[in-house]
């Protein structure tokens, strides 16, 4: 096979892993929906890519998956809930914008360490694969720990599974099996993901999951 | 052909001076285009595609008005300012590589000099002691703190692929297509493409067709300015648009440039590629513009560190994973 090819599928995912990155960077609900939508497109051509270049057509039906359900369904359901709640349109961080940035890059500097020497034995492809697809789920938990909003706590569980996708299919040999049972399960999270925001919205009068704190007795001081 | 050393290096000396004259000559074309195409995208006619050699023209033939408390700096700093930025633009490579005063076109070197083009005009726009003027300069060095750093790791991560700060060689290495498709490459060029932005005085980052005293940048610092001061001014932002195309040109688009032979088929055939690529640049620049809205003045760490964010992990990648 052409090494053209193969640089093509790096810099597709490397796509992934920079949208990641622009999730970090979004002050909007909206954006960062969109953002997560943008996300999903790169990494079903990603993996159709590599679906071509590994000649494994089942990987089709996994970039299939991950347009359709992550691509469209998953951001507009989350279009529906921002609209129907009426949450602040603007992200609420813990963190301040900056060193987010920062532990974001040391984050994707660790795991292209970690992997290194791990997986040396392994074919080029499947490691830098595997660099970038790990950065890409130690994203999404620092998505999910520096915001104080449930709905971008959501896309951040979405796009950390964004990155598993993306090491299953640098791997040769996932099944598909796997594959589809990891998206349903997922599909099954969101589902659950929005009734628990839904039931938050509710009780609380917002989705900042901060006064869940207050609620279980941690912190009394204000709010 | 068998030239003699003496009318090679009549040959060699030529051809550079030819892309020094040229890259002045097209700027007040390049920024013309520019403003002609975001005036279209706007639904306004614009003006004609020469006016800014006419603007020049008039500034040239107009008095200069200096203000009463002006010291040296103020009447020296737009010669400063339009050398330094000219010396820049005249060594990146633009239709040939290799050409006489090559050995001299380092990346670093250029962000050396348009940093010194940045310095002198921060500090003309301190010197008459106006609000805006300060007011600007403060911004402007905001902004350049922001971006040399991510320009020079632009600089580190195409050295490493390349092997070389000289942008010749590298225009040279990259253009045989040996180099391929790098992640660190794609990653570069979009952290270059936000510094550029940031550089010229673009939206989203600063409007140079506003006087709006809350969001001018370069404009505050030039507020002062008549005559031929601004003549210079104005001439040394339109060749830094066209240094920063070219350098885009020659880092990551630098195919049809004339290498080795400087047959007259080569070099007429990089001109034209150079041409056409700086016509596509000036017209993808006011579709982005128009695309989106100006940013609050403290949204520009987040804007500039994205660009730095973007060129450190081309650096990461390329020096971590020699597979890059």
């Amino acid at each position: 096979m052409n090494a053209l090819w193969f640089d093509i599928a790096h810099l597709l995912a490397a796509g992934v892993l920079v949208l990641s990155l622009m999730l970090l960077y979004q002050d909007r609900i909206t954006a960062v929906i969109n953002v997560f939508a943008l996300q999903a497109v790169v990494l079903s051509l990603s993996v159709g890519w590599q679906s071509v270049v590994q000649g494994a057509p089942h990987l089709l039906a996994t970039a299939f998956i991950a347009l359709v359900a992550k691509g469209i369904v998953i951001p507009t359901a989350l279009h529906r809930i921002v609209r129907k709640l009426d949450v602040h349109r603007e992200v609420e961080r813990v963190v301040s914008g900056g060193p987010t940035m920062l532990a974001g890059l040391g984050l994707i500097a660790l795991s292209i360490l970690l992997v290194q020497p791990v997986v040396e034995t392994a074919d080029p492809v499947a490691r830098e694969d595997f660099a970038f697809a790990l950065a890409v789920v130690l994203l999404g938990l620092l998505l999910m720990i520096t915001r104080r909003n449930a709905v971008t706590q959501v896309v951040g569980f979405m796009s950390l599974e964004n990155g598993l996708v993306l090491a299953a299919t640098g791997a040769k040999g996932m099944p598909l099996v796997v594959e589809v049972s990891v998206a349903f399960s997922v599909l099954i999270a969101f589902i659950v993901f929005g009734v628990f925001v839904f039931r938050i919205r509710e009780r609380f009068d917002t989705v900042d999951v901060n006064v869940l704190d207050r609620f279980r007795g941690e912190r009394r001081e204000h709010l | 052909m068998a030239l003699t050393v003496d009318t090679a290096l009549a040959v060699g000396l030529a051809l550079q001076l030819l892309q020094i004259t040229l890259v002045v000559a097209i700027a007040p074309l390049i920024m013309g285009l520019t403003r002609k195409v975001r005036a279209r995208l706007l639904r306004r006619r614009g003006p004609p595609l020469l006016q800014p050699y006419l603007d020049l023209w008039k500034l040239f033939h107009k008095e200069a008005v200096v203000a009463d408390n002006a010291s040296w700096v103020y009447r020296r700093a737009p010669y400063v300012i339009f050398a330094a930025t000219w010396v820049a633009a005249g060594l990146v490579p633009t239709y040939a590589t290799g050409l006489l005063f090559s050995w001299s076109a380092d990346l670093i070197a250029v962000v050396a000099l348009l940093g010194t083009a940045r310095f002198a005009l921060a500090l003309a726009g301190m010197d008459v002691g106006t609000a805006f003027g300060g007011l600007g300069s403060s911004r402007e060095m905001m902004i350049a703190s922001l971006a040399e750093p991510a320009m020079l790791l632009i600089a580190f991560a195409v050295a490493l692929i390349a092997g070389t700060t000289q942008l010749s060689a590298i225009a040279a290495l990259f253009a045989t297509g040996d180099v391929g498709v790098r992640v660190s490459l794609g990653l570069a060029l979009l952290a270059l493409i936000i510094v550029g932005i940031a550089e010229n005085a673009r939206i989203p980052v600063d409007n140079p067709a506003t006087h709006l005293e809350l969001t001018m940048v370069h404009e505050a610092m030039i507020l002062e300015y008549s005559g031929r001061h601004l003549a210079m001014i104005e001439a040394a932002a339109q060749v830094k648009l066209v240094l920063y195309f070219s350098l885009v040109a020659c880092l990551f688009a630098p195919f049809g440039m004339a290498a080795g032979d400087k047959s007259w088929a080569a070099l007429a055939l990089g001109l034209a590629t150079w041409l056409a690529k700086l016509l596509v640049f000036a017209v993808l620049l006011p579709i982005a513009e128009t695309t989106v809205a100006k940013m609050r003045v403290f949204r520009y760490p987040a804007f500039l560190g994205s660009a730095f964010a973007a060129a450190a992990l081309a650096v990461f990648l390329r020096f971590v994973s020699r597979g890059f």
